[in-house]
């Protein structure tokens, strides 16, 4: 038997503990705390004294309480079962903790991460002998009706595979495998394992990202847009709209499988967020969104130092996902929250503080855990990705602050929520003059195939009109509308379409949330139409006021609400509409 | 049983902080109760090292003494008894009686509760009709949530939350329904104030009063709302009532949290309130809501006051970060003698979209709602710019939304403080102050 390496608590401050003489601890050990056996992990050591912090309530610990130290680090456990599950930052499951510990979660509580019970139908795609290597697929499993869950051999193991049980039903914990080792040893393989959740799991190659993931919002999907495998980030005031357009990319998104944390923010949005999931269908595939999602929820009220492991069980989930040759989206809401539980960590450690009181690591803790993205070649061969989105929480809304500008300088792409937006009920209140995606030369291919050449040139077309619209409205701040000419007030006519008819779009409607690249690109099509067919009728001394007595923008607008046959219908129609209305009009003869 | 230790060695006290020294099996978080002549006071412990204890004292040091004083741990967390007997009874920010009456007997909760998992929650979805057409339309109020009103020196927030109290319709119908009053830091006529209108409404047989007045022990206020809260927590979820909490004022209770702060001498955050400002709130904040298989619920309405008028204040922000939405007061609406002067653009109620509309309240409500913002945000950009450039550089078009804007101020947001208007009635005025447009 090994002997137990245990110590004393020797100080306890919040989820801080400080214990003496455990042997040779490990950094990022997991240990066990006091009498209840609390998770936490070893976060410092020096000399005989390790500083941990501990993952669950610390109320009750005692000085001299014993500290056992695991032997392991902090582990996510993978495998089948593991989908439309929702997990707190431990990794404890609880949906089945709620059913025999009641509606609150106390410190202490235990529940095995997967069931072990349960068999699932395991088909192998492999014949014994042969060489196997770490992350190759050995078999699968269909975990529900969409997603089949494919069996990897852990990253870590290779050697010769020389036994693989035939199509049958087993449990996570049954040996499917049996794989030689190099080293001669025989290790059994399960359709389970565990992962070290601060470890990135390996990968044969980076590709570069070329496809992007696409969200049916707009904004981001024509203006701003992500790729599958890249990052962003979605910093605002509180009310701009982070937790919607985060929730919406989840719900909406053409990614393979989903996985949301909450990290540190409400429990009626995981709450939520989860009856959404079970009662909305996915666009593609016709199943339950819960079928493709994981949800980790540790709330702001839920222990502080579990939103850091909440974030780094989350990015692991979905680096499993990534490793069966999937597109994983995840989305962590707030980071901020997280950062937070950083400082607080460092302070009750008595580090010296950096700026604002993070610690002078926050920076590197961020890359670290934004380069987890990336498209890949799997270690089985297979193309996947991980795409990074997180919301982050400036406090007053300020984004000079610590959080906001170490995230930006990872991040590729900036979705900047503005709260005068918001205050107008502009949704999604992201601001087009200072949000950027550096994607848009790796996604121009995509558009080119599958939607349309003019793509670009509509963008940058959009974009300047808006800009040029930020210069006239401070002219106009200044001496009035007035001032303008007839074409300056015909480009805050385009402004005004493109913002309502094109960038505006209401999550909270059904027939508005989700717009199809195809349908964005047809109301963009009508919308750039109208601004030459405008801009030539003022050359030609049309005024202005003619025109929009035509009231064409309303008629844009209404695109938005059309499924996407109708609407490339109708943008037809309204193509011609405004071509024979406006050549109607006559124009004024110079003097 | 834990036995019960005693110690006479106090070796400093700074400001709420007392320090023990030679101590053993203390735990984190213990109630500790401190002998001063013949009273007692009763204290927490925050920080362990080694054989020392830091006590955080809730009732004032005043008279405590080094190495005379004697402190005994009792082996267990700050606990109240609740029972129903608790309704219509006043107690002090630790759930003592103090209305002269005897002490509530009842099973002991633990004041901090816990946090209710995630999935065992219900999304809150039923809509309170307060009467007042600004909130019932465009911020409407949904049970279970937590919804703070945003105050400052002088605004009349005392008022609107006796208004929403006394005529929140949802709860009246409801045969148990229940108030609990957290008064923190408040003035003695303040928590009277509210006393006399919850009377006036035939309520007061149905309320609590938690009351840490202005008087009292300023670190007994960090404890105050969750002797609140545990009192709501049983009447929501052992006795199904529909309890609403008023807790007010926030802001004192976090000055008590950065006084405790700074005697501990912790990094300060932002302002000099504590980094872990926000999770704190939160413990308390996120005990509102429904639970699955519960008949009951909480709804919070916090108040507090943003310093300076300023809502990126830590206490409002931090607060708004949390809470489902925010009713915001404006200044400038209140001297021009709008009751209740909301700031209709900074206000927001998050759970509002799904207690609205068909089946909820009506129909139409979503699109009115939607329709009296964008007018009103236009109406009030077009008063800014005829107000720097000159009524005449207006539009015809544009000046029609300033008029707008001022008819919506005077009609749609003023209301009298006893007048009750029915949603129908809320939303018919919005329909006919829009129709000012064209
Ligand atoms: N895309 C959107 N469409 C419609 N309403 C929105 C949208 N985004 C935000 N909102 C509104 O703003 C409110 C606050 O949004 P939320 O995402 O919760 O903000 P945050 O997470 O930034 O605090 C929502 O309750 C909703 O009323
Ligand atoms: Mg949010």
């Amino acid at each position: 038997m090994k002997m137990m390496r245990e110590g004393k608590i020797v100080r306890v401050s919040g989820f801080v503990v400080v214990a003496e003489g455990i042997p040779l601890p490990m950094m990022n050990e997991v240990v066990l705390v006091g009498e209840a056996g609390l998770i936490g992990e070893i976060n410092k050591i020096s000399g005989n004294k390790v500083s941990i912090q501990v993952y669950e309530e610390t109320t009750g610990l005692k000085c001299g309480d014993k500290v056992i130290a695991l032997g392991r680090l902090l582990s996510a456990e993978l495998g089948p079962g593991i989908l439309s599950q929702v997990y707190d930052g431990l990794q404890r499951p609880l949906k089945e903790i709620a059913e025999y510990a009641g509606s609150f979660v106390r410190a202490g509580i235990r529940a095995r991460r997967l069931d072990h019970e349960k068999k699932w139908h395991f088909v192998p795609v492999k014949e014994p002998p042969s060489k196997v290597y770490g992350g190759e697929i050995i078999g699968k499993v269909m975990e529900n009706e969409l997603i089949e869950h494919r069996i990897l051999i852990p990253p870590n193991i290779r050697g010769s595979l020389i036994s693989l049980v035939g199509e049958g039903d087993y449990t996570v914990v049954d040996t499917v495998a049996k794989v030689k080792a190099t080293a001669g040893e025989i290790i059994e393989v399960k359709m389970a394992h565990e992962w070290p959740v601060k470890v990135p799991r390996p990968f044969a190659e980076k590709l570069n990202p070329d496809e992007p993931l696409v969200t049916g919002i707009r904004v981001i999907d024509f203006m701003f847009p992500i790729v599958k495998g890249g990052t962003a980030a979605i910093p605002g005031p509180f009310g701009s709209g982070k937790t919607v357009t985060l929730q919406q990319i989840s719900k909406q998104t053409d990614a393979d499988v989903v996985i949301y944390v909450g990290c540190g923010e409400r429990g009626n949005e995981m709450a939520d967020l989860l009856e959404k999931y079970k009662t909305l269908i996915d666009l593609r595939s016709g199943r339950p969104l819960v079928e493709r999602s994981v949800i980790i929820a540790n709330t702001s009220n839920m222990p502080v130092a579990a939103r850091e492991s909440s974030i780094f069980l989350g990015v692991t989930i979905a680096e499993y996902f990534r490793d069966m040759g999937y597109h994983v989206a995840l989305i962590a809401d707030s980071t901020s929250r997280w950062a937070e539980a950083l400082r607080e960590l460092s302070s009750r450690m008595e580090e010296l503080p950096g700026e604002e009181g993070f610690p002078a690591y926050l920076a590197s803790r961020l890359q670290g855990f934004y380069s987890r993205a990336g498209k890949v070649r799997t270690l089985s061969g297979k193309i996947g990705s991980l795409a990074i989105m997180g919301a982050v929480s400036p406090p007053g809304g300020d984004f000079s602050e610590p959080v906001t500008q170490k995230t930006l300088q990872t991040v590729k792409v900036f979705w900047g929520l503005d709260s005068d937006l918001a205050y107008k009920r502009h949704f999604p209140a992201i601001n087009w003059l200072q949000s950027y995606s550096l994607y848009v030369e790796n996604v121009s291919v995509w558009w080119e195939l599958n939607i349309s050449e003019r793509w670009r040139i509509l963008r940058e077309s959009m974009l300047s009109v808006l800009k040029e619209e930020d210069e006239l409205m401070q002219i106009v701040r200044l001496i009035g509308s007035g001032a303008l000419s007839e074409r300056e007030r015909a480009i805050l006519e385009i402004a005004r379409v493109i913002r309502e008819a094109l960038l505006k779009q209401n999550a909270l409607d059904f027939n508005e949330a989700y717009s199809d690249p195809k349908k964005t690109l047809a109301i963009a099509e009508v919308i750039d139409y109208y601004r030459e067919q405008l801009l030539e009728a003022i050359s030609n001394n049309v005024p202005l006021e003619k025109v929009l007595n035509l009231n064409i923008g309303k008629e844009i607008e209404k695109l938005k609400t059309l499924p996407l046959d109708k609407c490339l219908e109708e943008s037809f129609k309204l193509k011609e509409k405004i071509v024979v209305e406006i050549s109607r009009l006559p124009s004024l003869v110079r003097a | 049983m834990t036995q019960s230790l005693r110690y006479k060695s106090i070796t400093s006290i700074n400001g709420p902080l007392v320090v023990v020294n030679n101590v053993q099996g203390v735990k984190l978080n213990e109630l500790v109760e401190i002998e001063v002549g013949d009273e007692i006071r009763v204290g927490q412990v925050v920080e362990l090292q080694g054989n020392i204890a830091i006590i955080q004292v809730l009732q004032g040091t005043a008279g405590i003494s080094v190495g005379q004083s004697y402190v005994r741990f009792t082996g267990d967390t700050l606990k109240i008894p609740v029972s129903e007997e608790v309704i219509g009874r006043t107690l002090n920010g630790l759930g003592r009686a103090i209305d002269g009456g005897p002490e509530v007997v009842g099973e002991k909760f633990d004041v901090n509760g816990a946090p209710i998992n995630p999935v065992m929650r219900l999304p809150p979805k039923d809509f309170i009709q307060t009467g007042i057409s600004v909130i019932d339309g465009l911020m409407s109020i949904i049970r279970g949530q937590k919804l703070p009103i945003f105050s400052g020196y002088g605004l009349p927030h005392n008022l609107i939350v006796s208004q929403i109290v006394s005529q929140a319709k949802l709860l009246k119908k409801q045969e148990s329904f229940a108030v609990v009053f957290s008064a923190l830091g408040i003035s003695n006529e303040e928590a009277d104030f509210f006393r006399v209108e919850l009377e006036r409404a035939n309520i007061l047989d149905r309320t609590v009063f938690i009351l840490n007045l202005q008087s009292d022990s300023t670190i007994e206020r960090i404890v105050a709302p969750r002797v609140a809260l545990t009192v709501a927590e049983y009447l929501a979820f052992e006795k199904d009532y529909h309890v609403l909490v008023v807790m007010s004022d926030m802001s004192n209770y976090c000055e008590a949290l950065r006084e405790v702060s700074l005697a501990r001498n912790e990094i300060p955050g932002r302002r000099g309130y504590p980094g872990y400002m926000y999770s704190d709130l939160a413990t308390i904040y996120e005990r509102a809501g429904i639970i699955s298989g519960k008949k009951g619920s909480i709804t919070q309405m916090p108040v507090l006051s943003m310093p300076d008028d300023d809502i990126t204040h830590p206490i409002p922000d931090l607060t708004g970060y949390i809470t489902e939405g925010q009713i915001v007061l404006s200044r400038s609406l209140h001297l021009s003698g709008i009751y209740p002067p909301v700031n209709v653009l900074a206000s927001l109620s998050r759970l509002m979209k799904d207690g609205i509309g068909k089946g909820y309240t009506r129909e139409d409500h979503f699109e009115i709602y939607m329709r009296l913002f964008s007018a009103y945000a236009e109406g009030l950009r077009n008063k800014e710019l005829s107000s720097i450039l000159g009524e005449e550089t207006l539009t015809s078009e544009e000046r029609q939304y300033v008029k707008f804007a001022e008819a919506f101020e005077k009609r749609f947001i003023h209301q009298g403080v006893d007048e009750e208007r029915s949603i129908d009635e809320t939303l018919d005025l919005g329909l006919e102050v829009l129709s000012i447009l064209k």
